[in-house]
């Protein structure tokens, strides 16, 4: 089991009614996947606001970025870098900037 | 004393205002979801305290918000909209088929008897229906999956259904309008559907008086004679006196006939209520002057309400959802623009003061009379 920090951005934190980072356990190897899963799961009320109900389709806007690299077009099943993993480094969940 | 709980949907989060009963003194309180656009509120006559919100961001897309204590807080519940079946496909604004895809919740509708009852007009046109209070949804899909489904095309907004007006002696019998496929009206509570769209003519559309394709800006009813319909489409003010099975033009005098919200004074069910926009090319007043036009006539007779309304230098818009009537003795007429100014007026359209001039542009108003 491995604990991911992850930073959501300002909307999705407070529509979760959160502050600052949270924590997710996911089962080993920790993926993309794995930890929006778990995120969904903590807070229901993001389904759907990342990507599509049930685990579908990236939202266009929504992005991930770890340790300065942009895994949004990884493998949602790829394992997160070793920073993620071992908690040196959060995940974060971005909404692109858009609109001016 | 009895008071009024305005409910007023921005582009950039919710605003509720409050007053008593002489409707001069307002209490503000937002923005709630700051940043976010909300499209429509709506508290449910059954139980004042329930009060629906639809949320939306480019970012997130769609969010429902619940309060039950009159908009103090806020719970998100379900936002999940899933089309029923197979989505099939509509016309794109190429005249090509585009399926359909959710795009946001347009408007809110509550059921008269049941606060758990609440039905959503979505873009890409649907109806959907939640019986839990918004934790789930359910498309009543009769509606897209009438046969003229495929040939429905989006407006300038987006193929919205942006109007639900149910029958409040029979809540089987709903009236729902779309941008652009018009209006159409179900017996069954939802299974079935037909176009009521007769005596409609819509220059922008290859047959004028096609049964389907006209973009319909929004219907009201008075509550009392539900038969009664009064729309105004993209240019032209109609009125029906069978339920929709045909319309007539009561445009009359008006300065200009484009425009989109369109009511019905609580207790008075012959007046009727318009803001006249110059055009589909300019959507701002004639001349720079904001009015409101009123007729006690049920149509064709119109007159200028500007009391307390600019008068000069004013170019915004009213928006189709942004009208709303109380009920009081007196009916109070409420409507805000895309300037952010919300204007009430306590004497059905006599005088208008501002509530408030600055919020962002104003996208949906709905007032409660409150015991």
């Amino acid at each position: 089991m491995t604990t991911v920090r992850v930073v959501l951005p300002g909307h999705l934190r407070t529509l979760a009614k959160v502050s600052g980072e949270v924590t997710v356990d996911v089962e080993d190897p920790a993926t993309l996947a794995a930890v929006l899963d778990a995120v969904e799961t903590s807070y229901p009320m993001l389904r759907g606001t990342i990507r599509a109900h049930g685990g579908g389709q990236r939202r266009d806007f929504v992005r991930f970025f770890a340790c300065n690299v942009d895994l949004t077009h990884e493998p949602s099943d790829a394992p997160l870098p070793d920073a993620v993993v071992n908690g040196a480094e959060p995940l974060l969940v971005v909404g692109a900037m858009a609109g001016g | 004393m009895s008071g009024v709980r305005v409910l007023v949907g921005t582009r950039k989060g919710a605003f509720v205002l409050t007053a008593d009963g002489k409707r001069k003194d307002w209490t503000v309180v937002g923005p709630h979801f700051p940043g976010w656009e909300m499209y429509h509120l709506k508290g449910s006559p059954a139980d004042p305290d329930r009060i629906y919100a639809s949320q939306s961001t480019g970012w997130h897309g769609q969010v429902i918000q619940r309060s039950d204590d009159g908009g103090k807080s806020w719970n998100p519940v379900g936002n999940e909209f899933a089309y029923d079946g197979v989505p099939g496909t509509h016309q794109w604004y190429d005249g090509t088929p585009h399926p359909w895809e959710f795009a946001r919740v347009w408007h809110l509708e509550p059921s008269h008897t049941d606060p758990d009852v609440v039905l959503a007009g979505v873009e890409d046109a649907a109806l959907f229906r939640s019986s839990d209070g918004g934790q789930s949804w359910q498309e009543l899909s009769g509606l897209r999956g009438h046969g003229s489904g495929p040939h429905w095309q989006p407006g300038a907004g987006g193929m919205c259904l942006h109007t639900i007006l149910v029958d409040p002696r029979d809540a089987e019998r709903m009236y729902v309008a779309s941008s652009a496929a018009g209006a159409f009206r179900t017996t069954d509570g939802g299974k079935t559907w037909q176009p009521i769209n007769k005596g409609l003519k819509s220059e922008g559309i290859p047959d004028p008086e096609a049964e389907v394709g006209h973009c319909v800006h929004r219907i009201a009813m008075h509550p009392d004679r539900p038969e009664v319909l009064f729309m105004q489409k993209h240019w032209d003010v109609m009125r029906s006196d069978d339920g929709g099975d045909s319309w007539h033009e009561i445009s009359g005098n008006l300065p200009t006939d484009f425009g989109f919200p369109i009511d019905v004074h609580a207790h008075e069910p012959e007046t009727v209520y318009v803001v006249p926009i110059t055009s589909d090319m300019h959507h701002f007043p004639p001349d720079g002057k904001l009015r409101v036009y009123r007729s006690r006539t049920g149509g064709n007779e119109w007159e200028p309400l500007t009391n307390g309304l600019p008068q000069q230098d004013c170019y915004v818009n009213v928006l189709r959802d942004a009208m709303a009537v109380d009920s009081l003795d007196e009916c109070g007429v409420y409507f805000g623009t895309t300037g952010g100014q919300v204007y009430a007026s306590p004497d059905a359209g006599d005088t208008w003061a501002p509530i408030v001039r600055d919020l962002p542009a104003v996208l949906s108003v709905e007032v409660q009379t409150l015991p």
